[in-house]
């Protein structure tokens, strides 16, 4: 049952991703990109992350994707221009797609063993296990990401004065 | 318990509960013009069976018999999928809600909520990332709205739907931060440990978090919540003296009566919400006086007359308060409420911890 549904939501993932390419219109791509995060959402709950599965829908799906559409709108933007393409790229494109794959899985396989696979349902992510995590073992790395996010929004609030004086 | 009894209990619990949530919804919108109506001085709806109350039975049929119209020039796919993706997103945060406690029926035990089980000690259990769960439901609302705006070709409701989305993502923020005093106290995400830690008296006082500190927490996700649905004074997507009626404009029949009940659920999920978090859900004082067979649907009682104190309280506000002006919600919502829910949580996150 684990297995056939993660084969299912890993097929939804790669599907919208490659939808997300393919699509001319914008807001399709977008859409896609929210089914991407929402079954990266779901293959976490299968991991047995929970905490972190809800989180990825809260953030990505619920806020991020949500200003995107909102860029999208405020912009009105239609349809992308259709280029020529290049031969080169129609020749060897995709041979070359599955020969890139290919190695790539191989260095991960050589890299990463069998036995340190993560099996599903073996990570036990509840709220305060992560939580006592972030603030024991990876605290240093925590709060320096907080320290980006802050630099981030300043960042934001930097450009927005500048462009109304 | 059986895979086959599981599943059994588990569609009559949806079965069930979707059914009550549906009804709720249409007598919400019986309610509130018999209300509005009182207020202004005025009957309301009457004359459709007794006090009017066949008024949502003949709204409904009304909606399944209109002509369906899709306006020329939209984006078809994204036009029919967005009172869908309104609709499914309002009624499934219901799932999470603990409605009542453990009952036994026919040898079964199981506790008046769809996700919950009985364990192996025999108590109620849930998922423990409940209030997330909501939370990010909540969160992906926006896109019916936003898609619908957009996907209607037309100015008005593309002004309403950006309006919609920049207001509930901005609400949203105090909205989560409001409820973590409340996970901060009762140490816990699941929405029946939240209820289950609000049970027992203080010399006749119940245990609810809105009387052991959280009041201002309270209010924040009021305020919050009524943004959240869009609800007067908070209900510019939809302002009808400016935008005819916001991200809605453009639809008709069963696909506005989508939009319109998700809108309603969306409030009963919210009233569901605000009694489990600060009023303790099915919790209340014990009244020992009561015969036995009433003792039993206590907790249902309890917990019906919670819902129907925030939908009134919904009411009463329409018919109180004007509209805000957009700049005012905004300024409202970022340097009023969100600066009070931080400053809620650092204070409840130092009694929490000079008592642990």
């Amino acid at each position: 049952m684990h297995q056939f549904l993660f084969l299912l939501f890993g097929a939804f993932c790669v599907g919208g991703a490659i939808n997300l390419l393919i699509q001319r219109k914008t807001i399709n791509s977008a859409l896609s990109l929210i089914v991407v995060m929402g079954s990266l959402a779901l293959i976490y709950l299968l991991l047995g992350a929970e905490f972190v599965a809800v989180v990825q829908v809260i953030i990505y799906a619920g806020a991020i994707m949500v200003l995107y559409i909102f860029v999208i709108m405020l912009l009105n933007a239609g349809a992308e221009e259709e280029s020529k393409g290049s031969n080169v790229a129609k020749i060897f494109g995709i041979p070359g797609l599955f020969a890139g794959g290919m190695i790539g899985i191989w260095v991960l396989l050589q890299h990463r063993p069998e036995e340190k696979l993560i099996p599903i349902g073996a990570l036990y992510g509840p709220a305060d296990q992560v939580g006592m995590m972030l603030f024991t073992k990876y605290l240093l790395a925590f709060e320096v990401t907080s320290i980006l996010v802050l630099i981030a929004i300043m960042g934001a609030v930097v450009l927005a004065r500048r462009s109304n004086s | 318990m059986s895979a086959l009894t599981f599943l059994i209990v588990a569609v009559i619990k949806i079965a069930v509960t979707l059914g009550v949530l549906l009804t709720v919804v249409a007598y919400t919108v019986w309610l509130e013009r018999k209300l509005v109506g009182r207020m202004q001085n005025r009957w309301g709806p009457s004359r459709v069976g007794p006090f009017g109350l066949l008024q949502p039975l003949a709204d409904g049929i009304k909606f399944l018999l209109k002509e369906d119209l899709t306006p020329p020039y939209v984006e078809k796919n994204i036009y029919l999928l967005a009172p869908g993706l309104a609709l499914i997103m309002a009624l499934t945060s219901i799932a999470l809600v603990p409605i009542g406690p453990i009952i036994h029926l026919f040898g079964i035990s199981t506790p008046v909520q769809i996700t919950g089980v009985v364990n192996a000690a025999g108590q109620a259990s849930d998922i423990n990332v409940g209030i997330l769960i909501v939370l990010g439901i909540t969160s992906l609302g926006v896109y019916g709205i936003a898609l619908a705006g957009w996907s209607s070709n037309s100015k008005y409701s593309l002004l309403g739907s950006l309006r919609a989305s920049a207001q509930m993502v901005s609400y949203e923020v105090s909205l989560g931060l409001s409820l973590v005093g409340v996970l901060l106290m009762s140490s816990t995400l699941s929405l029946s440990g939240i209820v289950h830690a609000q049970l027992g008296n203080w010399h006749g006082i119940p245990q609810w978090f809105l009387f052991r500190g959280q009041f201002v927490a309270f209010f924040i996700y009021m305020m919050a919540a009524f943004a959240e649905t869009n609800r007067i004074p908070f209900d510019l997507p939809e302002a009808e003296t400016e935008l005819v009626a916001g991200y809605h404009t453009e639809y008709s029949a069963m696909k506005f009566a989508m939009f319109f009940m998700a809108e309603y659920a969306n409030m009963v999920t919210v009233a569901c919400i605000a009694s489990v978090m600060f009023l303790g859900g099915w919790g209340g004082p014990p009244m020992p006086f009561l015969p036995s067979a009433i003792q039993a649907f206590l907790p249902l009682i309890w917990f019906s007359s919670k819902i129907f104190f925030f939908l009134f309280l919904y009411i009463w506000i329409r018919g109180t308060l004007p509209r805000f002006r957009y700049d005012q919600l905004m300024a409202f919502g970022w340097k009023f409420l969100f600066p009070l829910a931080l400053a809620n949580v650092v204070v409840t996150a130092f009694f929490v911890a000079i008592r642990a």
